[in-house]
């Protein structure tokens, strides 16, 4: 395995915030790996992956290490590095016809003229399977679900053909049919093409079914990293044992008492 | 047999969305019995968040009738309609848009108990240290700002608003969709024990089905505004009829120990 990414004791602290958002991060990212990282509210995972991308505000103060031996020199956002937000209903410009917002990676990083950019938005959004991509590509955010959206943004950050895509938490906004299909797509897209995905979550267990890996965030540092399997199976970290123990299935026991 | 707590017959809602038409709700009838949980299940759209509303008489239905406690609910107006909706709270997802912002962790409490008149003005301070005390969250938070405190916290005590009264039905509208995943068990845990100890029925909408069955002993699946299937939890699962919650129980993420093996 090549690494991609190579990440050394990284601490990051936002402008006026008393505490570090991370602390002492070490971690390697390897091409073609799915990478997950887990972790609750404030654990620093969003952190993590934004100063991965280079996309920590303005006079946030970062230390440590940031190498990446998988590329030429370092990466540029939006051209080695594909970011899928949360939220496509803001990550999205609401007066930008969808084809444009596709198309506009391709435009400005592999230097297609505007025809072909056109052309190749359409190609990527039948990619990402929505149906009707010429009416889809002249339709503007709005008139579409919020799955369908969420397809675009990714569609968008797949255009320049980067190596590395980040998805931080990009189902938790839908209900639960559409993020299982969200997330068979990323990892169709990221196979078929040879790309390494850092999939961030909250939900372990939608991790859990398809990352190589798991890195563990709780208060701001790494507290284990290791295979999905073992992570998952004999978890070290008191804090991935206690997310072990939270998960709720259908093979739950049920809270309450047989209905009376 | 008890009374029914809540019965819904023939429930019609329809919206213009679009240019279109748009049947929320397709007559849905339903029944909760005291001390029951009945789990309400559907993707995006099927018309569970009117439902919910609806029954909350946060907006009126087209067609159909309502009766809560053996009332006519749809009938009532105003002081009886007061009183009775302290019958009938509700809980949403969001729990900062549902509060005054600039109110503290007691104040949203206190107000609850002024408002319905629940105990004795010279008993409410105790009171409301009871109700925080009982959904886990540090006394020290009594005085902070709604604002100021993290999702699950406020969670906490948009239910322990909505018990302070004595409600005999909750409306948990995607209430625990939003927490943390050890944040979400213990809110669970709470419900059902508040259950055990006043008999409150709840209405638990929620997408997700895991967590339905969890605390739920009977299930509604909706889809297009209808209910296509409903009964017994454990069993409503095992012999699933409806293309929508056979969609749904192959959604439910499971912990896979052994990855694309």
């Amino acid at each position: 395995m090549t690494v991609l990414a190579s990440i050394a004791d990284l601490a990051v602290t936002y402008r006026r915030a008393p505490q570090p958002a991370l602390t002492g991060v070490s971690l390697d990212i390897e091409a073609g790996e799915i990478l997950a990282i887990i972790g609750e509210s404030g654990s620093g995972k969003s952190t993590l992956a934004r100063a991965i991308a280079g996309l920590l505000p303005e006079r946030t103060s970062v230390a440590g290490h940031l190498a990446w031996p998988g590329l030429d020199g370092a990466p540029r956002a939006g051209r080695d590095i594909g970011y899928v937000f949360q939220d496509p209903g803001s990550s999205l410009n609401p007066v930008l016809a969808i084809g444009e917002q596709a198309g506009e990676g391709a435009r400005r990083h592999l230097g297609l003229d505007r025809r072909a950019a056109d052309a190749e938005a359409v190609r990527l959004l039948a990619r990402v399977h929505l149906p009707e991509p010429e009416r889809i590509a002249r339709a503007y955010p709005h008139q579409l679900s919020g799955g369908q959206r969420q397809r675009v943004a990714i569609a968008a950050a797949i255009a320049a053909r980067p190596r590395l895509l980040i998805a931080d938490e990009v189902t938790s906004a839908l209900d639960v049919l559409v993020q299982a299909a969200i997330v068979e797509l990323l990892v169709e897209l990221v196979r078929a093409d040879g790309m390494t995905l850092v999939f961030v979550t909250h939900d372990l267990a939608l991790a859990s079914g398809i990352a190589d890996r798991v890195a563990m965030m709780a208060g701001g540092r790494l507290v284990e990293l290791g295979p999905t399997s073992e992570v998952v199976g004999m978890p070290k970290a008191a804090e991935t044992a206690a997310l072990v123990a939270a998960h709720i299935d259908l093979a739950t026991p049920p809270l309450i008492g047989e209905a009376s | 047999m008890t009374e029914q707590l809540l019965v819904a017959r023939d429930l019609r809602r329809s919206f213009t969305s679009g240019g279109r038409h748009v049947l929320a709700l397709d007559g849905v009838s339903l029944t909760i019995a005291p001390g029951e949980t009945l789990g309400l299940v559907g993707g995006s759209g099927c018309g569970k968040s009117t439902l919910a509303r609806v029954l909350t008489r946060l907006m009126a239905p087209e067609a159909g009738s309502i009766a809560f406690m053996g009332e006519d609910w749809l009938a009532l107006d105003g002081a009886r309609l007061r009183a009775a909706r302290r019958q009938m709270q509700m809980v949403f997802q969001d729990p900062l848009a549902a509060f005054n912002p600039r109110a503290t962790v007691g104040g949203v409490i206190a107000d609850a108990l002024r408002i319905h008149a629940v105990v004795p003005r010279a008993e409410r301070p105790k009171e409301v240290a009871r109700l925080v005390e009982r959904v886990g969250l540090p006394s020290d938070l009594l005085g902070r700002s709604i604002r100021e405190i993290s999702g699950g916290q406020r969670q906490r005590v948009a239910i322990a608003r909505a018990i302070s009264v004595r409600p005999r039905l909750v409306i948990l509208d995607e209430a625990v969709s939003a927490l943390d995943v050890s944040v979400r068990g213990r809110i669970l845990e709470l419900l059902v024990g508040l259950q055990r100890e006043t008999g409150v029925g709840y209405l638990f909408v929620s997408h997700d089905l895991a967590v339905v069955r969890a605390v739920s002993h009977r299930i509604a699946v909706m889809a297009a505004g209808r209910i296509v299937e409903e009964g017994p939890a454990a069993r409503v699962i095992a012999a699933p009829s409806s293309d929508v919650l056979i969609d749904l129980i192959g959604a439910v993420p499971r912990l896979n120990r052994n990855p694309r093996s």
